[in-house]
């Protein structure tokens, strides 16, 4: 296969930008599409050049790592996929391909297509847990499951953090993944005492991450390599309406406190 | 914080307030819309749901009052979330290709100002009169018929109800998702009733000025 | 060296609570004035990092990915293993103990692996209350699946993703303590050195992924929670990026390297495509359940398999082992098939493939029923290769998998440098040579949630450490050495790739030191390896600057220990005169094929010394005893339906 790349080079995050096209001869359809990245990258060493920078490590499609826009669709035309899991033979012959990295406020480039994602990992620790001290969790069969709930928290649990939502939707926002962690743990009857809280925290740190917000536009359903639906977002709506206007952490149970009852949301 | 003043602040909480100000629009505009199709009655009937708009003073305050902050907030709301959506991709894609995003719910907001320009010249020229050239106060039924009797301003009503249609052809779908009304038992049905309820708002305002038009050409 | 175990005394069932019983303890106002620096936040590393941070330790965590929740732990698939026995099929703690021995062909040491067995069942408790979504049945009670041929059901598994599934649980508990700022979290960093100052390890060097700066971080103890190195063939599946380099940098620090041949092979991969494959995919081996596995009888024979009538197919597991037939033993398995390829039967592009035909499984059983019960797996074969196992017979081939070497610990984990203790896949505790399936990620929980964070105590408790800073000078030293290094790996500026190097590498050791080892081969390897490693030093090109996100530059560093790495797996293959568990040297055989294992001579564990890069390293040995599931006996227990080794 022939294929005509024009790939985002940046240096660093101060880095302007700018598309650079490359040709690459012999890719086979059966590589994947990093590892026709591999075959430039060695090219491009040997000549003496820069290899293009990007993100990979289990190239099986779970650790999230990897992750790119290929021809205006994050990882690229398959669908349901990363792009680890891409192969070329989705591609033609000849095709021309733009290749572009994760683009989000909340996102800065670090090299090529090499963006900084620990925006997400900032979400996750303002409430992404449940929170049982090693070595004090009860028995396991005392908390039980419903077999359709436990489906449906794996359905949202399977979340790999790509940040493909992102790079996916028009506004940039991050709510199919912070919905998929709000629903995951809010489904189970573990994650309840903390729920109100945590959806609270979560929304508010992806907010102050400055990704935008869900307009329904289902373009991060469509990329989602894990295909987690935006039902999940949803049901992170409905709890954190209900956290917002019925849950307040400082009410109190006894007479005379009610008054004023701060709605609480510091930690 | 204040507690509204902090949920109004995220996301979720400005478009909680689109969504249920968007609903409370849509009733008015459905209500509107069954006043409005009053014409294709004749000159009386019409003239009955005139009256009875304006038999009870208060209730009709209540409701412009009503309208007034809903259409205020959603419009805020509106222009605060765009700004802050335009905001989160400061480099933009050069190739841009979208998979389930359709026209109406990335135009939201151009149909939405377009919706608030149209609403004001409507106001204008329907209510106060004072871009309608042969304006009699009071007289509804010869101010519309005499008003959309000009080609370019049925035209324009015709399209503004498209427009207003399709603002609904998403928003009538999305405010179950903003209000976390989603089961897997009725979310099928969401489509449709999106569809069903923006091509009723749009033949029901359409088919005045048209049938204006169409008598009068 | 000196090879302590430190077990404690009394029946074996009570060396673990006796030890928790006369553990010392700090006090939890001075638990924070102790610094931990925790390598690594895969599954031991980040139940480590958040259960000591719990404790109130003021923990440091370091990984090389952009976040702690992408370690290769993540890409475990069938499950994990406990003796909860809930489903009354006669499993318990001691039945998961001896299976998990005999799995490892005595190998392992007994006390270990009983508080292996010991803690499974809270592993799981600690998992559900962290929201992990086990599988349930419609009872709203855990589900179970047998395993790897297991007698019993004990495995507890979430899909396909139970790593992935139980080490979001891990990193929730990490986030949580990142959160209160218990624990600082460096993402994107690696571990180049390790920093040991008055006999103890007390810090560690790190290069920043991003601006390529390198620093020095003090710590009263050291936690190498890594990994395992199976990445040394190139092709395996494992991670890109899973290294040895933490461990090996301790191992030339002082650490003992224990049985470093050890590498557990998984026979049902998909195998390699082409020349640029970099990677290896598992596919559960259930699939030998139902499929068949041959090769054409004609050499290099190009036709479809369709077209490959009956009469010239070689059936060659069912034909060499009558008993076992397609469900032959992992490592026989792997000989075999490794065995017709190399003769030249091999299917594919490659040659390097056999076919996995389910044609008679369809027929009998339907296509539906093949797809409710292995549709994942036919989903991803089909991604990957584009066909339909349903309507071709599927290729596969063995791939390396897992490490069961790694540094050697003691009883609580520590190495042989006081204040390094090693978890997870990077030591090499309980496995012996080789590991039953589903009991990586149980070991990861183990040593991270519940036994570090008692044996760490028992370091502090009984240590008197002096203030150590990084402007210190062992630390400098340390970090010029890396300077210096990762310079050097710069300036070669040679003409060839650090992957075409590590290919090469790869190849050889699984030519030389994978699933059969021979005596011959493995002298060969040696020396190949000593001129791989001369010419990467000469013909290596890194591209780009040490002072900037440099990929090629991480790759260089790591590969360059594999090449260090990979020759002592050869000499520990080499002084290993025996076949045991994953480890087949061919001069070790019965007439008919059969390992011959000599617990005579190496019912041992093999611990390296590093002497100094001109002289040989030293193998030590810690001898092995069995008192309650004895090598003898083994012929017994493999009557009552336990098979040698299982695992995912
Ligand atoms: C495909 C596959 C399927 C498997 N399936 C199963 C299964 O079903 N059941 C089972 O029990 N086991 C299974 N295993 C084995 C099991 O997953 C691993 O053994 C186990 O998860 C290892 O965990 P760990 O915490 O030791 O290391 P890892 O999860 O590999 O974590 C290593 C950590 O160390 C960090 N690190 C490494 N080097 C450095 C460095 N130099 N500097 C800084 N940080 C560093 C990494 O960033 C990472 O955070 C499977 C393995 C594979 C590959
Ligand atoms: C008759 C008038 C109007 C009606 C009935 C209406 C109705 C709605 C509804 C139901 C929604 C969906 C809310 C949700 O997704 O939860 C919506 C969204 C929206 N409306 Fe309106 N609207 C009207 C006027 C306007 C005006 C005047 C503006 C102008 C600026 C506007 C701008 C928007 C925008 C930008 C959105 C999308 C917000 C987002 O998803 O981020 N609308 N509208
Ligand atoms: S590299 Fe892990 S998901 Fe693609």
């Amino acid at each position: 296969m022939r294929l005509t790349l024009y790939i985002w080079r940046q240096k660093s995050t101060t880095d302007k930008g700018r598309f650079v096209k490359y040709e690459v001869e012999n890719a086979s359809p059966e590589m994947s599409f990093l590892e026709m990245l591999d075959m430039l990258n060695r090219q491009l060493i040997e000549r003496g050049g820069e290899p293009v920078a990007f993100e990979h490590d289990c190239r099986e499609g779970i650790c999230g790592c990897c992750g790119m826009v290929i021809n205006g669709i994050a990882n690229g035309p398959a669908g349901g996929t990363t792009v680890c899991q891409l192969y070329m033979r989705h591609f033609k012959d000849g095709a021309v391909l733009y290749i572009e990295p994760w683009r989000s406020r909340a996102f800065p480039v670090i090299k090529d297509l090499v963006v900084d994602r620990s925006a997400l990992d900032r979400i996750m620790q303002a409430g992404g847990f449940i929170s049982v001290r090693t070595g004090s969790a009860p028995e396991a069969h005392t908390i039980l499951v419903s077999k359709e709930t436990a489906e449906l928290a794996m359905d949202a649990a399977e979340c790999t953090g790509c940040g493909a939502c992102v790079a996916a939707c028009p506004n940039g926002a991050a709510m199919l993944f912070v919905a998929a962690k709000i629903s995951h743990l809010g489904l189970l009857p573990q994650g309840q005492p903390e729920r109100d809280r945590r959806a609270q925290a979560m929304v508010r740190q992806m907010d102050r991450e400055g990704f935008g917000g869900c307009s329904n536009h289902r373009e991060c359903e469509a990329v989602c390599p894990k295909r987690i639906s935006i039902r999940f977002i949803a049901r992170a709506n409905r709890d954190f309406l209900r956290a917002s206007l019925f849950y307040s952490k400082s009410a109190s149970g006894k007479a005379g406190a009610t008054g004023k009852t701060k709605r609480c949301f510091e930690k | 914080m204040h507690w509204i003043a902090e949920f109004y602040r995220s996301t979720p909480g400005k478009k909680f307030v689109m969504a249920v100000t968007g609903v409370v629009l849509f009733a008015y505009v459905l209500l509107h819309m069954v006043g409005n199709l009053q014409i294709h009655l004749g000159p009386e009937e019409l003239r009955g749901y005139v009256r009875l708009r304006y038999a009870a003073p208060g209730l009709l305050w209540t409701v412009r009052f009503v309208l007034l902050v809903a259409a205020t907030l959603h419009v805020i709301a509106a222009v605060q979330l765009t700004v802050r959506n335009r905001g989160s991709r400061p480099v933009r894609y050069a190739v841009r290709r979208y998979r389930e995003a359709d026209y109406a719910s990335r135009t939201m907001i151009f149909t939405g100002v377009a919706i608030a320009a149209f609403g004001v010249y409507h106001l204008l020229h329907m209510t106060f009169g004072s871009v309608h050239p042969e304006f009699i106060r009071s007289d509804v039924y010869h101010n519309v018929t005499s008003g959309l009797h000009v080609p370019p301003v049925s035209l324009l009503y015709v399209a503004a109800s498209a427009v207003l249609g399709l603002h609904l052809y998403h928003g009538l779908w999305s405010v179950f998702q903003t209000l976390g009304l989603s089961s897997p038992i009725y979310d099928s049905w969401r489509r449709a009733f999106a569809t069903v309820f923006s091509l009723v708002v749009t033949l029901g305002f359409g088919s005045v000025p048209l049938a204006v038009l169409l008598r009068t050409l | 060296m000196e090879l302590d175990p430190r077990i404690p005394g009394g029946p074996l069932e009570e060396k673990w609570i006796r030890y928790r019983k006369t553990v010392k303890l700090i006090s939890p106002a001075n638990k924070r004035n102790f610094t931990v620096v925790v390598v690594g936040t895969g599954l031991a590393g980040a139940s480590v990092a958040a259960a000591l941070a719990e404790l109130g330790y003021n923990v440091l965590a370091f990984c090389y990915q952009d976040s702690s929740r992408r370690a290769h732990s993540i890409a475990a698939q069938g499950g994990i293993n406990a003796a909860k026995n809930y489903q009354n099929d006669g499993d318990s703690v001691f039945r998961l103990f001896s299976e998990t021995v005999i799995g490892g062909d005595f190998r392992s040491r007994e006390a270990n692996v009983y508080r292996l067995a010991e803690l499974s069942g809270v592993i799981i408790d600690q998992c559900v209350a962290q929201g992990v979504p086990f599988a349930r049945e419609y009872s709203g009670y855990l589900a179970n699946r047998s395993f790897g041929g297991s007698l019993v059901s004990r495995t507890f598994y979430c899909r396909g993703q139970t790593g992935q599934q139980l080490l979001l649980g891990a990193y929730s508990a990490l986030c949580r303590q990142i959160g209160l700022g218990r624990v600082k979290l460096f993402p994107r960093t690696e571990m180049l050195d390790l920093v040991v100052a008055g006999g103890r390890a007390r810090g560690i060097v790190t290069r920043d992924l991003v601006t390529g700066s390198i620093a020095a971080h003090a710590a009263d103890a050291v936690l190498l929670a890594t990994g395992g190195y199976a990445n040394i063939f190139f092709l395996s599946t494992n991670a890109k990026g899973c290294n040895a380099t933490a461990i090996w940098r301790a191992y030339r620090r002082g650490a003992g390297f224990a049985n470093p041949c050890f590498v557990q092979v998984h026979p049902t991969c998909i195998p390699q495509s082409g020349e640029y494959q970099s990677k290896l995919t598992l596919m559960s081996e259930s699939l030998r359940n139902d499929g068949r596995i041959w090769v054409p009888k004609r050499k290099g024979d190009t036709r479809e398999p369709s077209e490959i009538p009956e009469n010239e197919r070689d059936y060659f597991l069912e034909r060499m082992y009558a008993s076992y037939g397609n469900l032959a033993p992992r490592d026989m398995a792997s000989r075999a098939v490794k065995r017709v390829c190399d003769m030249g039967y091999g299917v594919g592009p490659s040659g390097r493939g056999v076919y996995l035909d389910l044609t008679e499984a369809v027929a009998r059983l339907g296509g539906d029923l093949l797809r409710e019960r292995y549709g994942n797996l036919f989903e991803i074969y089909e991604r990957i290769t584009g066909r339909d196992p349903l309507k071709a017979p599927m290729r596969i081939y063995p791939a390396p998998h897992y490490t069961m070497g790694g540094l050697w610990v003691d009883y609580g984990l520590q190495s042989t440098i006081p204040g390094l203790f090693v978890l997870g896949e990077a030591n090499f505790s309980d496995h012996g040579a080789n590991r039953l399936g589903a009991s990586a990620l149980l070991q990861g929980l183990a040593d991270g949630y519940f036994i570090v964070p008692y044996t760490l105590g028992e370091y502090f408790a009984g240590t008197v450490l002096d203030g150590v800073s990084p402007a210190g000078r062992p630390f400098v030293d340390a970090q010029k050495e890396v300077q210096e290094r990762v310079a050097r790996l710069v300036a070669v500026q040679g003409r060839r790739t650090v992957d075409s190097f590590h290919r090469k590498l790869g190849a050889l050791l699984w030519e030389h030191c994978g699933i059969s080892r021979s005596e011959a081969g493995l002298r060969t390897a040696i020396e190949e390896i000593r001129a791989l490693r001369r010419e990467f030093w000469e013909d290596v090109r890194v591209p780009g600057k040490t002072t900037e996100f440099n990929q090629e530059l991480e790759k260089a560093g790591r590969v360059a220990d594999y090449l260090e790495l990979a020759e002592l797996m050869c000499r520990d293959a080499l002084a290993r005169e025996e076949s045991c568990g994953c480890h087949f040297r061919e001069e070790f055989q019965t007439s008919d094929g059969e390992p011959f294992k000599d617990d005579g001579r190496f019912c041992h564990v093999a611990v390296w010394e590093y002497m100094g890069d001109d002289r040989e390293p030293v193998r030590h040995a810690e001898p092995l005893t069995f008192e309650t599931v004895k090598p003898e006996d083994r012929a017994q227990y493999a009557s009552q339906g336990y098979t040698r080794s299982r695992r995912k």
